[in-house]
């Protein structure tokens, strides 16, 4: 039976990639909650944040670091990629959405536009930072792809820890704060009735834009680990990102825990099958996933509305 | 009496501990950096700067892994860079002189536009214009270098295709469809392996003309297939499908390499070629044959899709792209003609398909990606959404000037760049100008109208099955 074989390590391998998605794909479903609108250049959120991280690691980075150093180094990156992404995702906001809102614009105009930024971006950083792969400097245990321990016969690889702890930590947090915190009930307020909130004396247009930085600081955060292992390069947002709407629909669009589950509900789900077929197939199991998910529950596993149930 | 534990809110201040959450307070007593930034003026004069100042980083010297900033501060830090500034000046300057003096500039317009406003609502006129473009699509196309010819069929007379295919789904329905090249890479690959030359074929060949109708249902069918499902769905939906979708193919085409020839791609598809009647003739590897073959067609999907549009499924077309559920409710069946649209795009760019495949004779996953869904895309939107005359001059120049470019490059022009330029016009069209450069009047119209409100000028806001 192939799918039983090395069951554990492919679920390790599916829960450390769920991680990422579950980050990225928080960014899909808090500027859905707000603005009913997918946010297509949300990859390149993603990507800027790998830049970010990278640039800044290059910079910082002497001769190895080891012990203290090393997660001194893994949070100044992490930090670097968030600010990054939440950038890059305020001057989207700016550019490629308040100008059509202000208009009115219809709905297409918004894809058209996000679609727009998000080619723009990722060329030009090709243009900019070159077309080929950058790896990222080794910042512990003289690889950046090391096993850090083996459970059930499943090696698991630092990176993959790394990966767990910075993502429960920025969920936890966004849950506090989207839950606790004066800005999260803005940002619930003008999901449940953008009108309503907008006569209470809520101010939209900030609370979109945070919603977007907010978003982008995951994914740019997200942008950074990704690079960790996998190096940054202008076309990396793609795929993930792809993937990660696919998390944030499965959860239910909107709903933040819905995001996270949906993210390690799919990393896993595409990763099993991978002792059964060739792993160039992992992304048409994503995908396949997306479509059968539209079809039988498109309200997704916990369902919509980012106000109900956050 | 008692007096009220908290005091009541003197009118106009914030409610306490909401204060983020409120609307900037306006009038005076505001800081003056404040009134600045709220001047309208100034934030022109910021956004026509950090425009330009983004242009001369798009045209500036290329970066390197090495140094990734030498092309940001080759292109800030440069001389060159007072000419941006100049023009944003020169823009900025205009902007201002024109919103101060509106009123002339609108009766210097309305003087200027008079004429061409008067002759082209008249038919005659319009249809004198077509015959002497398509004139000048005949003749001229003779009298030009190899190097254009190629380019004329290849990236226009093809793109052209594509985009009043694109056009039905975008335009005409108002669904964006991003996996569009799918579509286009099926109609090459059943070519191909209608003709013999897959890895995977019949006992039997097929002369590429019989593969055309072939190739067209194939890609229908694939039309039919994603979007029944996906159509039924909120429109935003089947954006994300049809990018997911794309990949799908891309994949498909790459991996099943016993099939389809994996990423070698497929060598030898057969040219187009008459044998009737005791006639023989070969297409060939020359471009003005396939050119004429190409023209052929495509007035003829012109002349169709023009009849489409002013028939009873365009009105319903129409309809829905208005306002879904009233189109649903005066009985339109809101599902069958989002999947006819769909499907009919769909076929349109399994045809280009086909004809690429037959010129060219050798097609590879790598001619078939995201990037050209999206390049479909902006020829469209740039003609103008659900125009036609839009998507073919739309196609024509878009495709013509980066070629242009490539043979006389200004401002050191890279044709790799070519995709910043691309994305940046969708931005900038959808901010400034949305219904596109030769708009349909209609179309126009209603992005206006849902822009105060009325309706939605796309199938995207509301659904058949709608989730709530």
């Amino acid at each position: 039976m192939c799918f039983t074989q090395n069951f554990s390590q492919y679920l390790v391998i599916g829960l450390a990639n769920g991680f990422l998605y579950a980050l990225i794909a928080l960014g899909y479903t808090l500027v859905y909650g707000v603005l009913q609108l997918i946010n297509f250049a949300h990859s390149e959120v993603f990507m800027s944040g790998g830049f970010a991280g990278y640039f800044v690691l290059q910079a910082v980075v002497g001769k190895q670091p080891h012990g203290v150093m090393s997660v001194v180094m893994i949070v100044l990156g992490i930090a670097a990629g968030a600010l990054g992404g939440g950038l890059v995702a305020f001057l989207l906001e700016r550019v490629a959405y308040r100008p059509l809102r202000r208009r009115k614009a219809p709905k297409l105009a918004f894809l058209i536009s996000a679609i727009g930024a998000s080619y723009f971006l990722y060329n030009l950083a090709g243009k900019e930072f070159g077309r080929t792969s950058l790896s990222v400097p080794y910042i512990f245990n003289g690889s950046n792809s090391g096993i850090a321990f083996t459970i059930f016969g499943a090696q698991v690889q630092t990176i993959y820890v790394i990966w767990a702890v910075a993502a429960i930590v920025l969920l936890v947090s966004l849950d506090r704060v989207v839950a606790k915190t004066k800005l999260g009930k803005g940002i619930r307020a003008v999901a449940e009735d953008a009108e309503t909130a907008s006569l209470m004396g809520v101010n939209i247009d900030r609370v979109i834009s945070q919603a977007f930085v907010l978003g982008g600081l995951l994914g740019g955060a997200a942008g950074f680990l990704f690079g960790l292992n996998f190096g940054v390069v202008y076309t990396m947002g793609f795929t993930p990102a792809l993937k990660a709407f696919t998390a944030a629909v499965l959860g239910g669009i909107g709903n933040l825990r819905g995001a996270m589950l949906g993210g390690l509900v799919l990393g896993v789900a595409e990763s099993l099958p991978l002792s059964c077929v060739n792993p160039a197939w992992q992304d048409v199991i994503a995908f396949g996933i997306l479509i059968v998910v539209l079809l039988f529950r498109p309200m997704g596993l916990l369902g919509e509305r980012l106000g109900r149930s956050a | 009496m008692t007096t009220p534990l908290t005091p009541a809110p003197t009118p106009g201040a914030p409610l306490q501990g909401t204060d983020s959450l409120l609307l900037e307070p306006s009038g005076p007593g505001r800081a003056p950096w404040q009134r600045l930034l709220a001047n309208e003026d100034f934030r022109r004069a910021v956004g026509c700067l950090a425009g330009f100042l983004v242009l001369a980083v798009m045209t500036g010297p290329s970066g390197s892994q090495g140094a990734p900033t030498s092309g940001f501060t080759g292109s800030l830090f440069n001389l060159r860079v007072f000419w941006f500034v100049g023009l944003a000046a020169v823009l900025w300057g205009a902007m201002t002189l024109r919103r101060r003096y509106s009123a002339a500039v609108k009766v210097w317009n309305d003087k200027a536009l008079a004429l061409p406003r008067r002759l082209l609502p008249d038919t005659r006129v319009r249809y004198g214009a077509y015959f002497v473009l398509l004139v000048f699509a005949v003749v001229y196309p003779m009298h030009i270098s190899g190097f254009w010819q190629e380019v004329a069929v290849q990236q226009i007379g093809v793109y052209v295709l594509l985009a009043i295919g694109l056009n039905v789904v975008v335009g005409y329905a108002g669904l964006l469809d991003l996996g569009y090249v799918a579509f286009y890479a099926i109609g090459a690959y059943s070519a191909a392996f209608w003709t013999g030359a897959m890895p995977v074929h019949l006992p039997f060949h097929l002369n590429p003309f019989w593969t055309i109708p072939l190739a067209i249902l194939a890609a229908m069918l694939a039309g039919v297939i994603l979007g029944v499902p996906t159509l039924r769905l909120r429109g935003d939906y089947l954006a994300i499908v049809t990018l997911g979708f794309g990949e799908i193919i891309s994949i498909v085409a790459q991996n099943l390499t016993s099939i389809t020839g994996g990423p070698g791609g497929v060598l030898g598809i057969p040219h187009f070629s008459v044998h009737l009647l005791g006639v023989h003739y070969v297409w060939g590897l020359g471009n003005l044959p396939y050119y004429y073959l190409l023209l052929g067609f495509v007035v003829l999907i012109l002349i169709f899709f023009h009849s489409l549009e002013n028939s009873r499924v365009g009105r319903a077309w129409t309809a829905i792209r208005e306002d879904e559920v009233a189109a649903q409710a005066s009985g339109i069946n809101v599902l069958k003609y989002k999947v006819m649209a769909f499907s009919i795009g769909a076929s349109t760019a399994g045809f280009a398909g086909v004809m690429t495949a037959s010129q060219v004779s050798y097609i590879e996953p790598a001619d078939f990606t995201y990037q050209l869904s999206i390049l479909i895309l902006v020829l469209v939107i740039f003609g103008g959404m659900g125009s036609l005359p839009g998507a073919v001059v739309g196609a024509a120049v878009l495709q013509w000037f980066p070629q242009f470019l490539r043979l006389h490059p200004l401002f050191g022009f890279q044709q790799q760049d070519l995709y910043i330029y691309l994305g940046a016009l969708l931005v900038v069209m959808m901010i400034f100008r949305p219904e596109g450069i030769l708009p349909s009047k209609r179309r126009k119209r209603e992005i206006g109208l849902a822009e105060h409100g009325v309706g939605s000028a796309d199938a995207m806001t509301t659904s058949t099955a709608e989730v709530q």
